[in-house]
């Protein structure tokens, strides 16, 4: 046999294994694709790993049920270590080579802001399973986390009468701190109050010795706390060992990292969160969702707002696809925009608000006593994410693609 | 508020940004500083000794003894590396690069893997005391201490004791260490021991006022690297005048205008001090002397 016939034969069987290896595939089902862009290293590992595991978890139980439409799920996971370059990487990686139909990305504000764009050159579609500032007005996205107006609007007000108008805010030195504290600053003016006082950590930093005889110094009558990341936690710790005794108030500690479980009692008392959900919560449906997550991930060390926010994210998924019967994103948004895309959640019934596809919650306020014990002192029900629609954002109508925020809102029209 | 409050209260910030700089960077002092070898690292040395602190003191030990067991724990690891990997690499320094960062990339991953995103903390010991409107951690206190008798141990160490000078010896000139019969592989070995102790011992005194994670080793690096850099070869006249100059430009600086600012006056000091003095603090000490 002349080697060219032994090339072509070879040629020929390998096509064969290809052909046969695409129809194999094709019988199985062709899956929904699922990228998953999460911090499984780095510093925000901590809050971020359960993401990753509620994301397997839903994707477990609806593959078993049955998949989408009869598909299956197929997760897409890299890990992007907590660094702002990765999420580009990936994200590039995820739409143009993995083709896949959704994407779940992002835990810092940081981080969503340098995948957004490329989900906006690519066509993306893509859900950010996250609390944050807010603001983000673009159609290629969806938020299933909490935002200012659900956690600030309900948490400062109350600390203001608690506790009065005097407040500090120690917030990371980054997008997501800086636009949470112009929202902190807004709504403590609009209650009679003052700022006491505004310092920003950069990120990373773990010794707050001055930044507590700052706080001593303006004698506020609380501190809102909007630390993010690990290493800046250790003020906890260094605070109450300085004795500083204030309540402290925050949208982001508790219900994401955990910290009254990370540190000795009492560094955290009287620490108040306003979040969508954390394990503590009693109700039937929150018991039953820790059950099967703990069921499934036994060394889970806590099972915070992110995780089931990214739980639900996959139902919603899920029921938007199969309404519209694609999985395409104009045809998702058109369901979207019936305002009726809701779901029974562990912590409660959410809807996506067509106007800025963000998520309607039930905020419940969190305090953590002295034995690090959470007891709820209070919950409001169906929060919705009003501000971006009544700012003039309406992506039913118009996708600007852009953030705003309470000093640059939405051009009036 | 009267003046001796501000006056502690500056004291105070400054003591407290000196043992920081200083306990980041003595181990650093040592491997760097006199062995040349950049360890990158430096930060999951302070890392396993911050784990194993935690680790003993949650099985029961006092505290103290378990910063002691980080202590020794990180040597012990010090030897291991240095015989698996640095040793091979003396005369390469640049290849050390790789290899420490290799090291701690591993280091790092390993320890998310198996122990976990994260370790519970253990709690800072002795409570706080008032001054005027002030109230302050003791434990602080005990860091700033920890710090100046680490300063004067390795002071004595190298200039008082024969490992000391045998260990200077081994480092300046090599050959003729070797060749006057000093086992130079064992002293390198130790002196490298000696530096991954004492980020071992940075990292257990700060496991009760910090968050115990992976990558907790990263926030000492920075602080570690350029306390070094600025300060020179010696470990004692370079990285106590070192520490001390950078521990008023930050705490100046941060109480001034915040965080951000403390960070930017420490690179700015670092880049001026580099520039007037490219060996260092104590290169330009020594040089006066002789």
């Amino acid at each position: 046999m002349s080697k060219s016939v032994l090339r072509g034969l070879r040629a020929a069987a390998l096509t064969g294994t290809l052909v046969l290896a695409s129809s194999l595939a094709l019988a199985a089902e062709n899956p929904i694709k699922l990228g998953v862009l999460e911090d499984q290293s780095g510093d925000f590992a901590a809050a971020t790993i359960g993401k990753v595991h509620a994301i397997q978890l839903a994707a477990e139980e609806i593959n078993k049920a049955g998949g989408i439409m009869g598909r299956p799920i197929e997760l897409v996971p890299y890990d992007t270590q907590s660094d702002n370059t990765r999420y580009q990487e990936f994200m590039r990686r995820v739409l143009q080579r993995d083709k896949v139909d959704v994407v779940f990305a992002g835990f810092s504000s940081a981080s969503r802001e340098a995948y957004r764009p490329i989900v906006d050159q690519f066509n993306g579609f893509a859900f950010y399973n996250n609390q944050y500032e807010g603001g983000v007005c673009d159609g290629h996205m969806i938020v299933t986390g909490a935002v200012p107006e659900q956690q600030f609007s309900t948490l400062i007000p109350y600390m203001m009468e608690k506790y009065g108008k005097n407040v500090y805010t120690l917030a990371a030195d980054y997008n997501f701190g800086q636009i949470s504290a112009e929202w902190v600053r807004k709504i403590v003016k609009e209650n009679g109050g003052k700022m006491a006082g505004e310092e920003f950590i950069p990120l990373g930093v773990s010794q707050f010795s001055q930044s507590i005889q700052n706080i001593q110094k303006a004698k506020p009558d609380f501190v809102v706390t909007l630390l993010v990341g690990t290493a800046q936690a250790s003020y906890y710790e260094q605070a109450a060992s300085a004795n500083v005794n204030l309540p402290m108030a925050s949208s982001v500690n508790v219900g994401q990292g955990y910290e009254h479980k990370r540190f000795k009692p009492p560094s955290l008392k009287d620490m108040y969160v306003t979040t969508n959900y954390i394990e503590e919560i009693d109700s039937p449906k929150s018991k039953e969702f820790y059950a099967k997550f703990k069921a499934k991930f036994p060394s889970e060390p806590y099972v915070n707002q992110e995780a089931e926010n990214s739980y639900l994210a996959i139902y919603l998924y899920k029921q938007m696809v199969e309404r519209a019967k694609s999985t395409k994103r104009e045809d998702i948004r058109k369901v979207i925009a019936l305002g009726d895309v809701c779901m029974d959640a562990p912590e409660g019934k959410v809807c996506i608000d067509p106007k800025s596809q963000h998520m309607s919650h039930t905020i419940y306020l969190a305090k953590v006593g002295a034995d690090h014990s959470i007891s709820f002192p209070k919950t409001w029900e169906d929060i919705k994410p009003y501000w971006l629609g009544e700012a003039g954002c309406d992506l039913t109508k118009k996708d600007p693609m852009a953030q705003y925020t309470p000093s640059n809102p939405p051009p009036k029209p | 508020m009267d003046i001796a409050t501000h006056v502690f209260s500056a004291l105070y910030q400054f003591g407290d940004a000196f043992a920081f700089l200083v306990l980041s960077a003595c181990g650093l002092a040592v491997i760097f500083g006199m062995m040349g070898v950049i360890n990158l690292a430096h930060g999951e040395f302070i890392m396993c000794g911050a784990y194993v602190t935690a680790a003993t003191v949650h099985a029961g030990l006092p505290l103290p003894l378990g910063i002691l067991a980080g202590t020794v724990v990180s040597a012990l690891v010090g030897v291991l590396v240095e015989l698996a990997v640095i040793r091979h690499l003396y005369d390469r320094p640049l290849d050390t690069i790789v290899a420490t960062w290799g090291l701690s990339l591993i280091a790092t991953q390993g320890t998310l893997i198996m122990v976990g995103s994260t370790m519970a903390g253990v709690g800072t010991p002795f409570g706080s005391f008032q001054v005027g409107d002030y109230s302050y951690s003791i434990y602080r206190i005990v860091l700033f201490c920890a710090a100046l008798g680490v300063l004067a141990a390795l002071y004595a160490l190298f200039n008082w004791t024969r490992f000391g000078v045998l260990a200077r010896a081994t480092i300046q000139v090599p050959h003729m260490a070797a060749a006057l019969g000093v086992d130079t592989r064992l002293i390198y070995s130790l002196t490298f021991a000696c530096g991954a102790g004492l980020a071992g011992l940075a990292g257990g005194l700060y496991a009760p006022t910090m968050t115990l994670v992976p990558t907790m080793g990263a926030t000492f690096i920075m602080e570690a690297f350029v306390t070094v850099v600025i300060g020179g070869a010696d470990v004692f006249l370079g990285t106590a005048p070192a520490g001390g100059l950078l521990a008023i430009v930050k705490s100046g600086m941060t109480s001034w205008q915040g965080q951000l600012f403390g960070q930017i006056g420490l690179l700015v000091a670092v880049i001026i001090v580099v520039r007037v003095l490219p060996k260092g603090i104590s290169g330009f000490v020594l040089r006066e002397r002789t």
